[in-house]
């Protein structure tokens, strides 16, 4: 793993320190709270609806027992013993109080954690394939770009006041974890003919009010034009992009408004002036970073255990066929461990919890441990033989819930719960979806389907990528929810269509299960997934479900 | 044609805190919902939002949420402002639990 370095270090504890004293100085009136708001949103510090939110990052995802430890120790001692995992491979504590955000942040500066770029108009924590370094299907791992990316963005002069927020995300592997056509800058690697690895870059991707699927602007850069070529992205978009208008903004709407051929010039051209300007002190700082995540010494040890657990134990069968990922050495497995048991908060972990897995991952996981997009731990390196008393392990405190990828796999944002943005809540719908599927016992037969659920336009919740998505509205004062479908956030990347008119906080869940009735009905067979039979049946059946008994009923 | 004013009261962040809290017709700060002065009158309700605004150093972010009147006292109007009085759903945290007696 990356460890700082001493610039990593002093960088980081100047900013503690400097945000120490902006805090002194709000609290005895030298600020005011407009001087002081942008200065607070630098270091991850939000207010929301009934405290202070701080937005931590997890650089690409990847974290230590250590830090985790770290992270609960911050939950017990500053917030109320637990903290949030966001989409965005953040941690967000929800209660901290304005003079202790200082101490919080210092706390975190011990183990090499910031909220440096986790709010504002800059670029923003790169998120990355939370399976690199261990995924069979990967050609490289990509968190060494990642990181390269996070050392040149963090505190680059020229990036600083962007138009508008600014978010990367990379994967090492052609099958997309990290959603990379709805970022501003998508990173996905490929080979070209000759075999060499290198990108393929898609810019201008992004949800929130005007959902867009990025374009392919090289299909093929090789690995050592990354930067200048990222800083070309860049530095088009910081010239064209619409400072007029926020809702313009985004880097999306500038690839809409100049055409991507028009786009891809721009950037070619501004990429030909810059790459003479790296005159190679990336590479060997990349050469640096690699070596930082060399793969963990692989156990070479008989995985028959395994093989007869699974065979003799029902229980562990199940979790294994859905919290398991194959891993790139055939003894081991990458495993996800769900911290969406069936009626709690999506992505919420206690602090006994979060020191259960930073344990474990010591234990059994080389000392590993990842954050998904999807709200989920991993741990991405486990020897197959292992996996028995590790689900062991995590069935005593409650992390052995068996449904990675099924229905009550929810991503849900904060909403109106915490969010003051939000229109409606979120949470408690995920919360009533997972318990309404476990109690009709159909999760398993459903098979993989994903749905996201956002409490306002700005998808944070990523809905227009679930399979199906629900958006939170407010309908002249009452909780209102819209649906969408076919939506897919892998490398066949789609938003979703909307059904129709949207459902009451009570009816949304009944409108759900009628949605998953007719997928079961209409479907040719268990392997025909949700988002298959959607592509082959189009929306009408879905709209017959979810609408023509409403028309009975009023009829009636 | 004027129309008749939906009341108000005003209300705000700690800053230290970061809790909700309302203004009170004696110039308090309180956390309840029902203590916070009702204001039926409009630019009654100006001026008391510009004496909140002016505590820099007390509150954050001052606003005038529609209220009603109760048994209790104002009751709060949109269910973002009854989130705000009680706290999150999912989880009995904030003034749902800070404030049980
Ligand atoms: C609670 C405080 C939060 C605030 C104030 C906030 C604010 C916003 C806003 C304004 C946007 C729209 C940006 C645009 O369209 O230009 C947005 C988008 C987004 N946010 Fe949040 N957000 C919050 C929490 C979260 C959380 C908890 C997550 C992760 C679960 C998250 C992840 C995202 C993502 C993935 C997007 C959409 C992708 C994009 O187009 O950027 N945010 N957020
Ligand atoms: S989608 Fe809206 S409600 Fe949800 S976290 Fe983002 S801004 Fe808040």
């Amino acid at each position: 793993m990356y460890s700082y370095s001493d610039f990593d270090e002093s960088f980081v504890r100047s900013r503690v320190a400097q945000f120490t004293q902006q805090v002194e100085r709000r609290l005895d009136g030298s600020l005011t709270e407009e001087e002081f708001r942008p200065l607070r949103l630098m270091n991850g510090l939000y207010l929301q609806l009934h405290a202070y939110m701080l937005r931590v990052a997890i650089p690409y995802g990847t974290i230590s027992p250590r830090q985790m430890r770290q992270l609960a120790y911050i939950a017990d001692t500053w917030d109320k013993g637990y903290g949030h995992f966001t989409t965005r491979q953040n941690i967000q504590f929800n209660w901290p109080k304005l003079p202790d955000v200082p101490a919080i942040l210092s706390a975190l500066a011990d183990v090499e954690m910031h909220a440096i770029q986790t709010s504002g108009n800059c670029v923003r924590n790169v998120t990355a394939d939370h399976f690199a370094g261990a995924a069979a299907d990967e050609i490289e791992d990509p968190r060494p770009y990642a990181e390269l990316l996070r050392q040149w963005s963090t505190d680059h002069p020229e990036f600083q006041f962007l138009p508008r927020k600014f978010k990367i995300a990379i994967t090492g592997a052609p099958n997309d974890r990290a959603v990379t056509r709805a970022h501003d800058i998508g990173l996905r690697m490929v080979r070209n003919a000759a075999g060499e690895p290198g990108f393929e870059v898609m810019v201008g991707g992004g949800l929130g009010r005007t959902p867009m699927i990025a374009h392919t602007v090289r299909e093929f850069l090789p690995v050592a034009d990354l930067l200048p070529y990222v800083e070309a992205v860049l530095s088009v978009y910081n010239i064209l992009g619409r400072r007029d208008n926020k809702y313009k903004a985004r880097i999306k709407i500038t690839v809409h408004e100049t055409g991507k051929e028009e786009i891809t010039r721009m950037i070619e051209e501004r990429f030909a002036e810059l790459r003479p300007l790296f005159g190679g002190n990336d590479q060997r700082l990349l050469a640096d970073i690699r070596a930082a995540f060399a793969p963990p010494a692989f156990r070479n040890a008989p995985t028959d255990a395994y093989d007869a657990f699974y065979k003799a134990d029902a229980v562990f069968r199940a979790w294994a066929d859905t919290n398991l990922a194959p891993h790139r050495n055939d003894q081991y497995a990458i495993v996800t461990i769900s911290v969406k048991a069936h009626g709690q908060t999506p992505g919420d972990a206690t602090s006994e919890q979060m020191r259960l897995m930073a344990d474990l991952a010591e234990r059994y996981g080389h000392s590993d441990l990842r954050i998904s997009h999807e709200q989920n731990v991993i741990l991405p390196h486990v020897h197959k033989s292992d996996l028995p008393a590790l689900h062991a392990a995590l069935t005593q405190v409650g992390l052995a819930t068996a449904n990675v990828g099924l229905i009550s796999d929810i991503i849900a944002c904060p909403g109106m719960d915490y969010c003051a943005l939000a229109t409606a809540r979120s949470i408690p719908i995920a919360t009533q979806i997972a318990e309404r599927f476990k109690a009709l016992d159909l999760e398993h037969d459903i098979g993989p389907l994903k749905i996201k659920i956002s409490g306002c336009i700005n998808a944070c919740g990523h809905h227009h990528v679930g399979h199906i998505g629900i958006l939170g509205l407010d309908r002249a004062g009452v909780e209102n929810y819209q649906i969408t479908l076919g939506g897919d956030g892998s490398e066949t990347a789609a938003i979703g269509d909307k059904t129709g008119p949207g459902f009451a906080y009570d009816e949304i869940v009944p409108a759900v299960e009628r949605i998953v009735r007719a997928y079961l009905a209409q479907r040719q067979g268990p392997e025909e997934t949700f988002l298959m039979a959607f592509r082959r049946l189009g929306m009408d059946p879905f709209k017959a479900a979810l609408y023509e008994n409403e028309g009975a009923q009023d009829a009636a | 044609m004027s129309r008749r004013y939906s009341p108000k009261v005003v209300t705000a962040n700690r800053l230290r805190e970061g809790d909700v809290v309302y203004l009170t017709a004696d110039d308090q700060w309180s956390p309840h919902h029902h203590e916070a002065e009702l204001i039926e009158d409009e630019a009654h309700a100006q001026m008391r939002l510009l004496h909140a605004s002016a505590q820099k150093l007390t509150v954050v972010g001052a606003y005038l949420a529609d209220a009603k009147a109760g048994p209790n006292g104002p009751e709060p109007v949109h269910f973002r402002e009854g989130f705000r009085a009680r706290g999150p759903s999912n989880y009995a945290h904030g003034k749902q639990a800070d404030l049980r007696s």
